[in-house]
């Protein structure tokens, strides 16, 4: 039998400083990247404005393709290579163009085509994929996109209010919301593009991050039951961690192998949703030890249990098993305590 | 033991189901053959595949209101949104989807359609067809000096910034003195009247807009500017004094294109009767043709009522020239030889074939009732789309693979169940995709491979506590048990706090997204099945067969 982190005894909550150190040290930076280069890289679906992925037959000569667009009245575009030497992508999104398309979306769109079909020669290029935005449609997607963060996040908050004491809960959702922080300052750095399938990314992480955590803190909780007389919560929150420690490493790796399968397999088009996710997995294992942990043991240090409460609510049964679950139950509780 | 029966059973049943309804069926599909769209059986797999994968057009369609208020927009783009759908249906796509979204917009998605700037010019075209005799009183040459002042008025002069004394000089010249073109005489007289008529001689001598850009076309009532005057004069017809001083009775079109002589690209303007003849309300038909000497018509039946219209007021009008007028431009001008009676044409110039038939069609389709504007466009050629489906399953595949070597390297024995609790979890889930005609999009794909790694998870969860069972020194049974019971309730939150994203995602997400939150829940929901429901049965059904196991290889 192959085992990782064994009975492991280390001692996580005791390095609570240097984590936090290190987190914000790096959301730091990622303010930091934000006030340099000003705006954060929205995709074309937010900002309203024109894309156009090109395939060309021979790999052309970008400062041709600028000129060119340059003398078609679309003046500010940006040029990219996409993956191989012979595609480009043309995102033209200056306020005067994105202004243009009020009155409909597909006119620059046209104009590119026609600007480069003349240039090049038709036949020599193709477009194979065209995204034209409105400014209204853009601005309502950015809309629609901040509210299913902040809808999700109070929604887990709630789940997590119901399900745990509210101590778990509230530390669960400050190291969500600390996850996401992360994760925005490494869009930022890494100057991802943020689209509607890189908002997927994040909702699907601050979903996978409240497991993390949660697996811990059902240790916890269980944990807390068989507490010996005399241990400090620091010894419980580190023993849970210990506990779930080859549980952390093992899914933290299947998860991460089909990520990266994304990010090295899967094409351009989902690469930065695979960044994201690559990076969130990560992070989230990092902050339900590092930042889940320490920031239980504060509150519970500001709002100690009652010695009743503690036999009370905070040992409360995880609730009824699903349907599918084989039920046998309760009678495991006193069992569990062995 | 029944007990154990019953699970392998319900497991074996749900995997029958899967199976059939991914089976490969026959369906009944709208297919194109050799450029023609045919109604066809077809042999595929039922799952439907995004525009981002077989490629196609999405676009997002709003009444377009720059030009005049819609009072019930809801109500408009409801009878907006039949024209559409029998358009799209006459144009021949596979399986288009036309939508209203909320009150203020129409979703149109049509899946593999390679020529995308024709598809929208078909979806969107108002195809409002008017009927119009042009004008032969000189209206415009009477009303240039009036026009000028306006114009002036409102600081729209184009004629002095551009090196005014040429193009005054050509315009006026052209204007006034020109009579080598027959068809100018006329109205070089009427502006040569003109001049003596009005009080206000001296401003449009001076160079107004009009004076200095029009010259009159080769049929009455047509007028002729230089293309780099386009915008000023289009900002000057759409001047609310110069329409108050339009001369009673007419209206001004402009030409379909513009005009290229030599170097120079001139656009054509139209003086003409305010009131149509007939409109296209009264057309039953419309087809497109081949004229050996026209080239490319489109042909039109009227019905009894429009027939007898046409029949008296063409009748009127012989030898008078009859505008053709699509969308407030004009197509052509034809002169009326004879009275027209139910059957007519409209003549395309040099219009290609495909031109006609698109025309046939939207004008058989009826007009839009209310103009539409695009406010979103995405198309996606069929290639890429097929690029993304290969990315996707090598993405897929080697995910699996690696994730098939950690389990059985990690958990051996145990592991292997997983494996194959796994290749359950995948059947199942792409089933009630299919099941729930789900459409499989790219972020979906992605969606797919990661809810592998979230499926792996429970597995995980519960083999550590196993382990932890066993450690403690139980017997293998009681570990097993144990490990279920206790991974249970981690199992059950964090599936929940998930599925409560992939919701939130589907609420707010358009298309693609929608597609990975879909992907995600289905995901979910399979691996909480599988992880507790088919691995327990699976470690059941082992425990059944090697009775009193002391060891257990996880």
């Amino acid at each position: 039998m192959i085992r990782i982190f064994h009975n492991s005894k280390y001692e996580f909550v005791r390095h609570w400083r240097l984590a936090a150190g290190l987190t914000a040290a790096f959301i730091a930076a990622g303010l930091v990247t934000f006030a340099i280069t000003g705006s954060v890289n929205y995709s074309i679906e937010f900002t309203g404005g024109t894309l156009m992925q090109v395939e060309f037959k021979q790999a052309p000569d970008v400062g041709v393709i600028r000129s060119t667009l340059d003398k078609a009245g679309i003046t500010g575009a940006e040029i990219q290579q996409f993956g191989t030497p012979t595609e480009y992508t043309i995102r033209a999104r200056d306020e005067k163009q994105v202004e243009a398309q009020a009155a409909g979306a597909e006119g620059i769109s046209k104009q590119i085509e026609t600007a480069l079909n003349s240039q090049f020669g038709a036949g020599a290029m193709r477009v194979v994929r065209t995204e034209a935005v409105g400014p209204k449609v853009g601005a309502e997607l950015r809309q629609g996109a901040f509210l299913a963060m902040i809808i999700t996040s109070i929604l887990t908050m709630i789940y997590l209010g119901i399900r745990f004491d509210w101590r778990f809960g509230l530390a669960a959702v400050l190291s969500t919301a600390h996850d996401i922080l992360v994760t925005f300052a490494f869009i930022k750095m890494m100057n991802l593009e943020v689209s509607l399938t890189v908002v997927a990314a994040i909702l699907t992480l601050l979903g996978y991050s409240a497991n993390d955590t949660i697996i811990i803190f059902d240790r916890v909780r269980e944990d807390l039951r068989k507490r010996t007389k005399g241990e400090s919560m620091a010894a419980v929150l580190d023993r849970a961690i210990n506990e779930t420690l080859p549980r952390s490493v093992m899914t933290h790796a299947t998860t991460l192998a089909a990520t990266l399968a994304l990010l090295f397999f899967a094409g351009e088009v989902i690469r930065p949703f695979a960044w994201v996710m690559a990076f969130g997995v990560f992070v989230a294992t990092f902050s339900s030890i590092y930042v889940a942990g320490p920031l239980l043991l504060y509150i519970e240090s500001k709002f100690p249990r009652a010695a009743s409460e503690a036999a009370g609510r905070a040992m409360r049964d995880p609730g009824t098993p699903p349907a599918t679950a084989p039920t046998k139950p309760r009678a495991n509780e006193r069992a569990g305590a062995r | 033991m029944a007990n154990l029966k019953y699970r392998v059973l319900l497991i074996v049943g749900l995997l029958a189901a899967s199976a059939w309804t991914l089976f490969p069926r026959t369906v009944i599909e709208r297919v194109k053959r050799d450029g023609v769209f045919v109604y066809d059986t077809v042999k595929r797999v039922p799952l439907k595949r995004g525009l981002d994968l077989q490629g196609g057009m999405h676009l997002t369609l709003e009444v377009d209101e720059s030009k005049q208020a819609v009072a019930d927009k809801s109500e408009a783009l409801d009878r907006a949104l039949k024209v559409v759908r029998q358009r799209i249906d006459e144009f021949g796509v596979a399986e288009p989807v036309v939508q209203k979204v909320g009150d203020e917009r129409l979703i149109v998605e049509l899946p593999g359609i390679d020529d995308a700037a024709r598809a929208q010019d078909v979806v969107q075209k108002s195809a409002f067809l008017e009927f119009q005799i042009t004008d032969k009183t000189q209206a415009l040459e009477k009303s240039v000096a009036r026009f000028d002042e306006i114009a002036r008025a409102a600081g729209i002069t184009t004629g002095d910034k551009l090196g005014g004394d040429t193009i005054r000089k050509t315009g006026v010249t052209s204007l006034l003195t020109q009579k080598t073109d027959s068809t100018a005489t006329d109205s070089a007289k009427a502006a040569g009247a003109t001049g003596t008529d009005t009080t206000t001689k001296a401003p449009a001598q001076t160079g107004g807009l009009f004076a200095s850009n029009v010259q009159p076309g080769q049929l009455p009532g047509m007028y002729i500017i230089p293309e780099t005057a386009y915008s000023a004069f289009e900002r000057a017809f759409a001047l609310q004094a110069i329409q108050d001083a339009m001369p009673p009775g007419k209206v001004v079109r402009w030409g379909v294109d513009s005009l290229v002589n030599g170097t120079q690209r001139f656009r054509a303007f139209y003086m003409l009767d305010s009131r149509p003849i007939i409109t296209g309300e009264v057309l039953t038909d419309a087809r497109p043709s081949t004229d050996p000497v026209e080239g490319n018509v489109v042909q039109f039946t009227l019905n009894n009522e429009g027939a007898r219209r046409f029949k008296v007021e063409t009748g009127k009008h012989v030898r008078d020239n009859m505008a053709i007028v699509l969308d407030q431009r004009v197509v052509t001008a034809p002169v009326l030889n004879s009275a027209i009676g139910r059957n007519g044409q409209i003549t395309l110039g040099g219009g290609s074939l495909q031109a006609a038939q698109d025309l046939a069609l939207v004008l058989r389709a009826g007009a839009l009732p209310v103009p539409l504007k695009v406010a979103e466009v995405r198309s996606i050629g069929a290639s890429l789309g097929q690029d993304s489906i290969n990315k996707g399953a090598v993405a897929l595949v080697i995910s699996l693979l690696l994730i098939v070597t950690i389990m059985i390297g990690y958990y051996r024995f145990a592991g292997m169940l997983a494996v194959g609790g796994l290749a359950l979890f995948l059947i199942y889930t792409l089933a009630m995709l299919a099941g729930f005609q789900a459409v499989l999009t790219l972020p979906g794909l992605a969606g797919f491979v990661l809810s592998i790694g979230i499926a792996v998870d429970a597995n995980v969860l519960i083999f550590e506590r196993i382990r932890e069972e066993l450690d403690h020194g139980k017997s293998v049974r009681l570990s097993i048990d144990e490990g279920f019971k206790h991974a249970m309730s981690a199992i059950v939150d964090t599936s929940a706090t998930t599925i409560l994203s992939g919701m939130v995602l589907y609420q707010y997400g358009t298309g693609p997204v929608r597609g990975f939150a879909v992907t995600l829940i289905a995901g979910l929901v399979a691996s909480l099945f599988t992880a507790i429901f088919v691995s327990k049965t699976f470690f059941l059904l082992w425990m059944n067969r090697s009775r009193g196991a002391q060891t257990l290889s996880i």
